[in-house]
């Protein structure tokens, strides 16, 4: 139970963080269209981690709500990978890394959809659509900006190089995924397909093997979360139990 | 002669040497994206509507632009765009001799025959 629990706040903490990443964007898109687009995966992101925390209060049974979950834990309690709370960068980097998360869900939820755990298949049923949408849209963005002018392909090299290295840890196993037995290396080898069809269309180098950070899954982080928190949680440790 | 019916007659705001005509020659704005009209059925069966207008830089991203900013709220089921400038719209200083002719033929309309009850839905 305990496995489940932590996987399920992981799902939950990934789609979040995420999520308030990109929102930063809200109202200072490059235009006006791509500033709703963003702001669109944007909500699709929080309803999913919605869906997570939801039902990871259920399996705690101890008094925790979908809100509690989000707005009310400590850094170190959080399980994202550490590609979702790095800065937002350029608009580059908001792409890839959003390109990066979506294949990534793509495959993931492809294969939730089988896995024996009923709530969980049922979230990630209801999310493959918006999640193929996302997917569809931020790989025609990688390509547009590595296969563009030179500032823009500039600006994807500077972005891959920042965060290649944080691609790994979705593949690295944490206890939990291991205990539940999620198969992350069938997942690798879509994600790593679908990456280098891509990245190869938008005339990008796939980066070579390196070393990859990871430590986000078990709750240690970069410098960077604990500013998005601050943010993230302000009003609810300001005016604890505020409603509108 | 001049063809005043067939001279081209821009929608919205875009400056002449932007028109479809003209592409060619007109040196491209790199600053702005084209404009698209974007058009939406709101289900099948029924006519596409304009919706209204967006920017983007090429047709696949302006059906996506226009799913993101128009259809939100399940508006619709289906997108056509078409950049602004292929628009040819009539001359609004053309409207007296285009459309007022039409106005005193009321028997154009079908309104002087009597209806048999059987028939509905006229």
């Amino acid at each position: 139970m305990k496995a489940l629990i932590d996987y399920t706040l992981h799902l939950a903490d990934n789609t979040l963080i995420l999520a308030q990443r990109n929102a930063e964007w809200c109202g200072h898109g490059p235009v006006l269209e791509q500033d709703i687009a963003i702001t669109n995966i944007t909500l699709d992101l929080v309803g999913q981690s919605r869906s997570f925390y939801q039902y990871a209060a259920l399996l705690l049974n101890n008094g925790s709500t979908e809100d509690s979950l989000a707005y009310l834990r400590t850094e170190r309690e959080y399980k994202n990978c550490l590609l979702m709370e790095l800065p937002r960068g350029d608009w580059a980097q908001t792409i890839l890394r959003q390109f990066f998360n979506s294949a990534y869900q793509y495959y993931l939820y492809q294969y939730l959809q089988q896995y024996n755990d009923r709530q969980l298949s049922a979230i990630a049923e209801k999310s493959i659509k918006e999640v193929s949408y996302h997917l569809r849209w931020s790989s025609e963005w990688v390509i547009r900006l590595g296969d563009g002018t030179e500032e823009s392909n500039e600006r994807m090299v500077q972005a891959l190089q920042t965060l290649w290295p944080y691609t790994g840890e979705m593949f690295i196993p944490a206890p939990y995924e291991t205990e539940l037995g999620i198969d992350l290396a069938a997942l690798q080898v879509s994600w790593q397909l679908k990456i280098k069809a891509v990245l190869e269309e938008a005339t990008l180098d796939v980066p070579e093997k390196i070393f990859m950070q990871q430590g986000g899954k078990t709750g240690i982080h970069s410098e960077h979360l604990g500013f998005l928190l601050t943010d993230l949680q302000y009003m609810q440790r300001t005016y604890p139990g505020c409603e509108w | 002669m001049k063809n005043t019916f067939l001279q081209k007659f821009y929608y919205g705001d875009i400056p002449e040497e932007k028109g479809a005509a003209s592409q060619h020659t007109s040196t491209p704005d790199t600053t702005q994206w084209p404009l698209w009209e974007v058009f939406i059925r709101s289900k099948n069966g029924l006519d596409h509507k304009h919706a209204g207008s967006l920017h983007a830089a090429d047709a696949p991203m302006a059906i996506e632009n226009a799913r993101d900013v128009y259809t939100r709220r399940m508006e619709g089921v289906s997108i056509w765009v078409v950049e602004s400038k292929y628009i040819t719209a009539s001359n609004p200083e053309e409207a007296g001799e285009l459309y007022e002719p039409a106005m005193d033929k009321i028997y154009r309309h079908p309104t002087f025959y009597q209806l048999p009850d059987e028939v509905n839905h006229m």
